[in-house]
């Protein structure tokens, strides 16, 4: 079958002559190791999702899906995970754009201002966490300065605020990844389609709306998808800031399915896995979709 | 007159450019801070640091100003020994800082390795099903580690691997994430070269290592810095597959320490970042040509 698809190719360049062979040389390694550690297993935890029991022998059908989404925990993973991506991903649009286009106005120093983007992306983040620790500290900084106005202390970690908080830490970590997009954008777009507009009378805005976004709107999807897909693995430093247990407001669907693990609770877990699976997967195609879409448009 | 107006322009453009220079510095400061603040204070001797944070251990009877944590920057004495205790009294930091080494650095290099062998045959060579394979890789790259935590876990146990360092590494070396990455460099190289040497008999190995990767070398250094940096701080894999915890890295033992050895913590934070920051003065270069790349479709 494969002997007959490769003579079935017409001779394009003589690059191609001897791949029948050669594609399994370079990618058996990583193909196997994918198939061992994702592929094959990925198949047998969806086998987990419609069984019962330990060692998952009786099937249930969707009951598993049932009582997850009836799960309380579950429910408030989802709507705090939610809640975090409404936050963070448009927060952190903004500001890694509005940093970019700071920085690309032509001042001196950018390399250094890039610099100190770009740190906080190598930083580990619990090599730095003592510092949110002490600021965010019921008697931390941040209270001592919301006193001095009269108003009451805060256990900004241990509160609702602790959203707020992660936020931050989240931004503080992936601005700089983001900027880094942004400007390379930025650079791409002709300087002289500024100059004619200036010439033409344009102001600030009207040259933002009408050239900038619109060059800018491949990689402002791109940077969306990845804001959004990194947004989902912010577990690492929910866990340095907070623990196995965090507070109630950014207890996420992470936590929830590492507290589920440490219960042996395979099929809570698979269920979950796969339904969050799907969703990440469709948000995904649909944003592509969307960016197709919009590509052709300004063609 | 209009010579007013052209100066008044300037004026206001000079001005402009000093409000952004303003946002940017006080944007870098903030992103700064954390670091400063470590350094700062790994410089502190222990009983000071003790005195400024008790409030952070529970333990608040120790003096009167531990009634609130303020932002505490310059040391009243500077000292090394919270690096002396750490580096010299404290052998669970050395032991977690090896087992930060040995699970970050076979990741590097297996990724690096397997990823630049995929890539060429990803961007460079026809097999069936490629494109559709590929965009699974994709698909897994972009999902949070917890999606496939039970896969890993279920081969992981019939490999017999849960508990010693390989079930890290291992799932490590074969993340997606640097196939793609390298796929992005090798499909812009031009094919002509590949070409000619083709003609000339040699075989895929020899245009693979003597034509593809010496152009490639940026973009092997940048996946190997985004790994080095992703994987160094690494928390939900030995947390989940490594029950010893004299087995976890730093990452995970630091938010530990933190409370409990508050005398030595700042020190061995900044230990820890260390490496890191190497790397970055070292290949800030090739990390940010990796995330242009990362990019482009």
């Amino acid at each position: 079958m494969l002997a007959l698809k490769g003579t079935a190719i017409k001779r394009k360049s003589p690059l191609q002559k001897g791949e029948a062979l050669a594609w399994i040389l370079f990618a058996l390694p990583s193909l196997s190791g994918f198939a061992l550690f994702f592929v094959i297993p990925f198949f047998m935890s969806l086998y987990y999702c419609f069984t019962e029991g330990i060692s998952g022998t009786r099937f249930v059908g969707f009951r598993n899906f049932e009582s997850l989404l009836k799960s309380e925990s579950f429910l408030l993973a989802a709507k705090n995970t939610l809640i975090f991506n409404a936050v963070a991903v448009p927060l952190i649009m903004v500001l890694s754009l509005g940093f970019a286009m700071l920085l690309n106005t032509g001042i001196k120093g950018l390399p250094f201002y890039r610099s100190c983007f770009i740190l906080p992306l190598v930083v580990p983040v619990a090599s730095v966490i003592l510092v949110w620790q002490i600021l965010f500290n019921e008697h931390g900084a941040l209270s001592q300065l919301f006193q001095l106005f009269g108003l009451p202390a805060v256990d900004w970690i241990n509160s609702q605020w602790s959203v707020a908080v992660l936020v931050l830490l989240y931004t503080w970590k992936n601005c700089g990844y983001n900027m880094v997009l942004f400007l390379a954008g930025l650079n791409s777009i002709p300087r002289e389609y500024y100059e004619a507009a200036r010439i033409d009378g344009a102001g600030f805005w009207t040259c933002f709306t009408r050239i900038t976004l619109p060059f800018l709107a491949p990689t402002g999807f791109f940077v969306l998808v990845l804001s959004f897909v990194n947004s989902l693995k912010v577990f690492r430093e929910s866990y340095q800031l907070a623990g196995n247990y965090p507070d109630m407001h950014i207890y996420m669907l992470q936590n929830f399915m590492n507290n589920n693990f440490t219960n042996l609770n395979y099929q809570r877990l698979s269920s979950a896995a796969f339904l969050m699976f799907a969703i990440i997967s469709l948000m995904v195609l649909v944003l592509f979709r969307l960016e197709s879409r919009l590509g052709r448009d300004l063609e | 007159m209009i010579h007013a107006a052209g100066g008044q322009a300037a004026l206001k453009k000079r001005a402009g450019k000093g409000i952004i220079y303003i946002l940017l510095t006080l944007a870098s400061a903030a992103l700064l801070f954390p670091l400063v603040y470590m350094v700062c204070n790994s410089f502190m001797e222990s009983r000071e640091v003790m005195k400024a944070y008790a409030l952070l251990t529970g333990n608040s009877g120790i003096s009167s100003d531990a009634k609130r944590l303020s932002i505490h920057l310059i040391p009243e004495r500077v000292s090394l020994i919270q690096y002396y205790q750490a580096l010299f009294r404290k052998p669970t930091f050395l032991v977690m800082f090896w087992n930060s080494v040995i699970v970050t650095v076979p990741i590097v290099v297996g990724q690096t390795l397997v990823s630049a062998l995929a890539a060429y045959a990803f961007a460079k060579l026809r097999f069936p099903f490629r494109d559709q394979i590929f965009f699974l890789y994709i698909i897994v790259m972009m999902m949070p580690f917890q999606v496939t935590l039970v896969p890993q876990y279920i081969t992981l146990r019939k490999l017999d691997l849960l508990g010693s360092h390989l079930a890290v590494i291992l799932p490590g070396i074969f993340s997606t994430f640097g196939v793609f990455l390298l796929r992005q460099f090798m499909i812009r190289i031009p094919d002509e070269y590949s070409e000619a040497a083709k003609i000339d008999g040699a075989g895929h190995l020899r245009i693979f290592a003597s034509i593809i990767l010496p152009q490639c070398k940026g973009a092997l250094a940048s996946l190997a810095i985004l790994v080095f940096a992703d994987n160094w701080n690494m928390v939900e894999q030995p947390l989940i597959f490594l029950n010893n915890e004299l087995m976890h890295p730093l990452s995970i033992f630091l938010s530990r320490i933190n409370t409990s050895e508050l005398g030595v913590a700042f020190a061995c934070g900044i230990l820890y970042l260390l490496p890191t920051l190497f790397v970055f003065l070292y290949g800030e270069s090739y990390l940010i040509e990796g995330i242009q790349r990362s990019g482009i479709k």
